[in-house]
C-alpha cells in the first residue's frame, strides 16, 4: 500500500506542481494570477485525447500540436483577460477577466467534447504495477520542465530577459527590453507547460472537462504554500500536497481527503500568508 | 424585490424631497409591478418571479460583501446549500425531532450566519485571489459532505424541501412571502449602506490605509457583515428548497454561484437597486432566450468578460445621476476659516505628543535613526528635510503603519503603542496622504463623513433597522461633514463623486475628511504639493486657523515659503537624523541646514 501510496502521490503532485509553475510563469511577467492556469491543464488532456484517439495521430505530432495549441490559449488568456486590465492592477479586475475566460474554456469544452470523462490512450506501454508509465510520466514531465526552465533561464539570454522582467517591470523597459512581446511568450510558454501537464497525466485524470476547475485549486495551492513565483517552492509544496491527498484517500477515503486538504491549505495560509518561501508583503502607505 | 418605500424614506432623513424621490421611485416602481404579477394568472411565472425573489435574498447579502467591502466571494452558493440542507434536514426530522418549518428557516439562518464568518475568515489575512479560491474550495467542500453524509442529507437521492403553513403552500401564497422578504432584504442592507457601516466598506474597499487612519477596524465591520450575509443566504436557502420541494446536491451547481456573483458585478459596486435589476436579468435571460440554455453559464462568464472590460462600473454607472450633471469650470477652493471655531470648538489642554529616539530601518537602510520630536497643542510644526530623509517615515511611525525598532512615544503623557493604526483616531491624530486617498466611486459628502467613524455609537443592529439613534447620529455626522466642507471651500462640491474632483480640491477634501475628527493632532504630508500659488496661500491661512483652535499640527512639506511663513516651530531631518530644531528664525539662519538644504 505504501508503495502505492507512493507511486500515485508523487504523480499527482508532479501534475499539481506543474500548474503551480504555469501559475508562476505568468505571474513573472504580469504579476498576475489567471484562473486559466487549471484550464490549460485540462486542455492537455483533452487535445492529447483529441488529436490520437479521435483523430488517430501518433504520440509525437499529437504531442506537438496539443502543446501548440494550449500555448495559443495561452497567448488568448494574455489578449483578452490580462493585458485590458494590467493598468489598474491594484484593483484585482484580473481575478474577474481570468476567471470569465476559464469558465468559457471549461463550458465550451463541455459542450462541444464531451461532459463525460473520456479515454486518454497509452503512450509508451512501458512498465507495469506501480510502474506503470501513467506514474512516471507525470514525473518525468515535471524533472524535464525544471531543467528545461533552468536551462532557458540561467543559459539563454531571453531566459534572462525573462528574470529581468519578473524582478522589476519598469527597470527591465527602461533597458530596452521588449517587455510586451516577453510577457506575451511568458504566456505561450505556460500555455505549453499547462498542457503537458495535462498530457502527461492524461490517463490518470482522463480528458474531462471538470478537471479544470479541480486543477485550479490543487494546482494553486502549492503556489500559494510555496510562496507566489516561486517555482522551488510549486514543486517541493506539489509533491507534498500529492502525497499528502494521495495518503489521505486511502486512509479515510476521497471525499474526506479533499476536506484534510482544504483545511490544510487554508491553516497553513492562516498562519503564513505569504507561504513557505515568499516574501512578506510590500509597504502599503 | 423592491424596497418597502415608506421605511426607506425614515432611513435617509437629509434628503431633500425631490432627490428622495429620485432614489426611491424605482424600487417602488419594480414593487408595485411585482404585487400586480398574480394579474397574469400564469404559475409559471410565479415560480420565475419567486425563484427570483429568494436569489435577491442572497445577493443583497452577497451585495455588501463583493460590491461594498470588495471581498471576491464567488462560492457563496455553499451558504445557500448550507441553509437549504439545515432547514430541509430539520423539518423533515432526520437529525432531532421534526420542528416547525418557521423554526427550521431561523436555524438555518443562525447556521448559515456561523458558516458565513467561517467562509469570510480568511478574507481577513489573504490577498484577493487567495480568498477567491478558499470560497471556491469551499463551495467544493460543502457540495461534497452533502454527497457523502447520507444518513442525514440522503446523498444523491436527496430530501424533501420543508412544505410551509397556508397560505404560503400555494404558488402565488409563497410567492407573496418571499416578495415580502425580498423587500424587506432591499431595506435593511439599503441601511446598512447608507449607515456609517456601508461607508466604512467601501472605504476599506478602495483606500484601506485612509480607514484606518479613521479609526475603522476592518475586522470587527468585515464579521458583521459576514454574518449578516452567511444568515440572509442560509435563509434563502431555505426559501429554496421549499421551493424545489425537493433537493439534491445537483442542484446547487456551480453556475449557480456565478449567477449570484455575477450579478452583483453587472449591477456594479456600492449600490443596492443596480445588484437588484442585474439578479431580475440574470433570472429572466435563460427564461427569455430558451433555446441557449445549455450555453447559459457560457453567456454568463462572457457577459462578466465584457462588463469587467467595457464598464467596470456596471448598471449603478449608467443609473447614476451623479455622473451627468456637468460641473462648473475655473471653479477654486476658497476655504472660510472663520468657520472654524464652530466646527472643531477648542481642544482642552493636552501634554502634546512626543518622540523619543526613534529608530527604524527598512532592510540595511536606517530611514530613521534616532529621531526626537515635540508636537505641542496649537503649535504648527514644520517637518522639513531633503528627499528620503525621513519625513513622510516619521509621520508613519506616529500613525502607527510602521513600528520603530527601538524608541518610545507618548501622547498625552500615556504611551502610544506603535503599530496600532487604528487606535489612532481615538487618541485624537488625524492625518492626510502623500497621494490622496479617497473612495472616487462615493460623494464628496459620504468621504468626509468617514472621517469621524470612531464617533458613532449606534451599533450595527441599530444601523440595520435604521433606529431613532442611528437616524439621530447620521443627521449630526451629515450636518457636520457639509459644515467641514464650508471649511474647506468644498460646499458646493459636496454630493459630487469624488473620482470627478481635481487634485488639489482632493487634498482639501482629505483635510476635511481629517477635521471631522475634531483632532488633537493634524498630521499634513505635503499638503500643498500639487496646488496653485493662490490655493497654497488659502492653504496657509486654514492650517493657520487649525491651529488656533488649539490643534497641533505636524507638516511635512517643500514649499520653504510656507514653512517659513506659518510654522511655530522647524525640525529639519537629514539621512534619518534631526540637524536642526527651532524657531523659523533660528533655522533660517542655521548654517547646516543652510548649505544641506536651502541653499546658499
Amino acid at each position: 500500500m505504501l508503495a502505492s501510496i507512493l507511486a500515485s502521490g508523487l504523480a499527482v503532485g508532479a501534475i499539481y506542481a506543474l500548474i503551480g509553475i504555469t501559475y508562476n510563469t505568468m505571474y513573472a511577467t504580469s504579476r498576475v494570477m489567471s484562473f486559466t492556469a487549471g484550464q490549460l491543464g485540462m486542455l492537455g488532456g483533452v487535445f492529447g485525447s483529441l488529436f490520437m484517439l479521435r483523430l488517430g495521430l501518433p504520440l509525437l505530432p499529437a504531442l506537438v500540436l496539443t502543446l501548440a495549441c494550449c500555448a495559443l490559449v495561452g497567448v488568448a488568456t494574455e489578449f483578452v483577460a490580462v493585458r485590458p486590465v494590467l493598468k489598474s492592477l491594484d484593483q484585482h479586475l484580473y481575478v474577474l477577466s481570468t476567471l470569465a475566460l476559464a469558465l468559457m474554456i471549461q463550458h465550451a469544452t463541455a459542450l462541444e467534447w464531451s461532459t463525460e470523462p473520456q479515454p486518454f490512450p497509452k503512450l509508451l506501454g512501458i512498465g507495469d504495477g506501480i510502474w506503470d508509465e501513467k506514474y512516471w510520466l507525470p514525473v518525468a514531465a515535471c524533472a524535464a520542465t525544471i531543467l528545461g526552465l533552468e536551462f532557458l533561464y540561467r543559459r539563454t539570454l531571453v531566459g534572462r530577459a525573462f528574470l529581468a522582467v519578473a524582478e522589476d517591470n519598469f527597470a527591465a523597459r527602461a533597458l530596452g527590453l521588449p517587455e510586451r512581446n516577453l510577457r506575451i511568450a511568458s504566456y505561450a510558454l505556460a500555455g505549453a507547460i499547462g498542457a503537458l501537464a495535462g498530457f502527461a497525466g492524461g490517463q490518470l485524470l482522463l480528458a474531462f472537462f471538470a478537471n479544470g476547475a479541480l486543477l485550479n485549486f490543487y494546482g494553486f495551492v502549492p503556489v500559494a504554500l510555496g510562496g507566489l513565483g516561486n517555482n522551488r517552492g510549486a514543486v517541493i509544496g506539489g509533491i507534498l500536497l500529492g502525497l499528502f491527498q494521495q495518503a489521505a484517500n486511502f486512509m479515510v477515503g476521497g471525499i474526506f481527503s479533499s476536506v484534510a486538504v482544504f483545511a490544510m491549505f487554508i491553516l497553513v495560509l492562516l498562519a503564513a500568508p505569504q507561504g513557505m518561501f515568499g516574501a512578506p508583503a510590500a509597504r502599503r502607505v | 424585490m423592491a424596497a418597502a418605500n415608506d421605511t426607506a424614506l425614515a432611513a435617509a432623513p437629509a434628503l431633500p424631497s425631490g432627490r428622495l424621490f429620485s432614489a426611491l421611485w424605482p424600487f417602488a416602481a419594480l414593487l408595485g409591478l411585482a404585487l400586480l404579477l398574480p394579474l397574469t394568472g400564469n404559475d409559471y411565472w410565479a415560480l420565475i418571479a419567486t425563484r427570483a425573489c429568494i436569489y435577491w435574498v442572497l445577493v443583497s447579502g452577497l451585495n455588501l460583501i463583493v460590491g461594498f467591502a470588495g471581498q471576491l466571494a464567488i462560492g457563496y452558493v455553499a451558504l445557500l446549500t448550507i441553509g437549504a440542507y439545515t432547514a430541509s434536514v430539520l423539518a423533515a426530522g432526520n437529525l432531532t425531532e421534526p420542528l416547525h418549518p418557521f423554526l427550521a428557516l431561523a436555524v438555518a439562518a443562525l447556521v448559515g450566519a456561523l458558516c458565513g464568518v467561517v467562509v469570510g475568515l480568511p478574507a481577513l489575512r489573504l490577498r484577493t485571489f487567495y480568498f477567491a479560491m478558499t470560497t471556491l474550495g469551499f463551495a467544493t467542500i460543502v457540495t461534497q459532505i452533502a454527497l457523502a453524509w447520507q444518513e442525514v442529507t440522503g446523498g444523491g437521492i436527496g430530501i424533501p424541501g420543508p412544505s410551509l403553513p397556508a397560505p404560503l403552500d400555494t404558488a402565488w401564497g409563497f410567492y407573496y412571502g418571499c416578495l415580502a422578504v425580498a423587500a424587506l432584504c432591499t431595506w435593511l442592507t439599503g441601511n446598512i449602506a447608507r449607515s456609517r457601516f456601508g461607508r466604512a466598506l467601501v472605504t476599506v474597499r478602495d483606500a484601506e490605509v485612509a480607514a484606518e487612519a479613521s479609526g475603522i477596524a476592518k475586522p470587527r465591520l468585515l464579521v458583521m457583515v459576514f454574518l449578516l450575509a452567511g444568515a440572509l443566504a442560509a435563509f434563502a436557502g431555505g426559501l429554496f428548497a421549499s421551493l424545489q420541494t425537493y433537493i439534491t446536491p445537483d442542484a446547487f451547481t456551480f453556475d449557480l454561484s456565478l449567477l449570484f456573483f455575477i450579478a452583483v458585478l453587472i449591477g456594479g459596486r456600492g449600490s443596492i437597486l443596480g445588484p437588484l435589476l442585474g439578479t431580475l436579468l440574470l433570472t429572466l435571460l435563460p427564461e427569455v432566450a430558451a433555446p441557449l440554455a445549455a450555453w447559459s453559464t457560457f453567456l454568463y462568464a462572457a457577459l462578466l468578460l465584457v462588463i469587467v472590460l467595457a464598464m467596470p462600473g456596471g448598471i449603478a454607472a449608467l443609473i447614476d445621476p451623479r455622473n451627468r450633471r456637468r460641473l462648473p469650470e475655473n471653479r477654486a477652493v476658497v476655504p472660510r476659516p472663520e468657520l472654524l471655531p464652530a466646527l472643531l470648538g477648542q481642544q482642552p489642554p493636552h501634554a502634546g505628543l512626543a518622540l523619543r529616539n526613534i529608530v527604524l530601518a527598512f532592510g540595511g537602510v536606517r530611514a530613521i535613526d534616532g529621531i526626537d520630536l515635540d508636537l505641542r497643542p496649537g503649535e504648527v510644526h514644520g517637518l522639513i528635510g531633503p528627499n528620503g530623509s525621513g519625513k513622510t517615515t516619521t509621520l508613519n511611525v506616529i500613525s502607527g503603519y510602521y513600528r520603530p525598532e527601538t524608541g518610545g512615544m507618548t501622547c498625552d503623557g500615556a504611551p502610544l503603542p506603535a503599530g496600532d493604526a487604528v487606535g489612532r483616531a481615538a487618541r485624537g491624530i488625524a492625518r492626510t496622504f502623500q497621494t490622496p486617498r479617497v473612495v472616487g466611486e462615493a460623494s464628496v459628502l459620504e468621504n468626509v463623513m468617514v472621517g469621524a467613524s470612531i464617533e458613532g455609537r449606534a451599533g450595527f443592529l441599530e444601523a440595520l433597522l435604521s433606529l431613532p439613534r442611528q437616524r439621530r447620529e447620521e443627521r449630526a455626522l451629515e450636518a457636520r461633514a457639509r459644515q467641514a466642507l464650508q471649511a474647506v471651500g468644498l460646499a458646493a462640491l459636496a454630493d459630487v463623486r469624488a473620482d470627478r474632483l481635481q487634485h488639489s480640491e482632493l487634498r482639501f477634501m482629505e483635510i476635511a475628511r481629517a477635521l471631522m475628527l475634531r483632532p488633537a493632532f493634524l498630521m499634513l504630508d505635503e499638503p500643498a504639493a500639487g496646488l496653485s500659488t493662490d490655493e497654497i496661500r488659502r492653504l496657509d491661512q486654514l492650517i493657520r486657523a487649525v491651529g488656533r483652535q488649539g490643534t497641533g499640527v505636524l507638516l511635512v512639506e517643500h514649499h520653504a515659503d510656507l514653512i517659513f511663513e506659518i510654522c511655530d516651530r522647524i525640525t529639519v531631518l537629514n539621512l534619518g537624523k534631526v540637524l536642526a530644531a527651532g524657531t523659523p528664525e533660528e533655522i533660517r539662519t542655521h548654517k547646516e541646514v543652510v548649505s544641506a538644504y536651502l541653499g546658499g
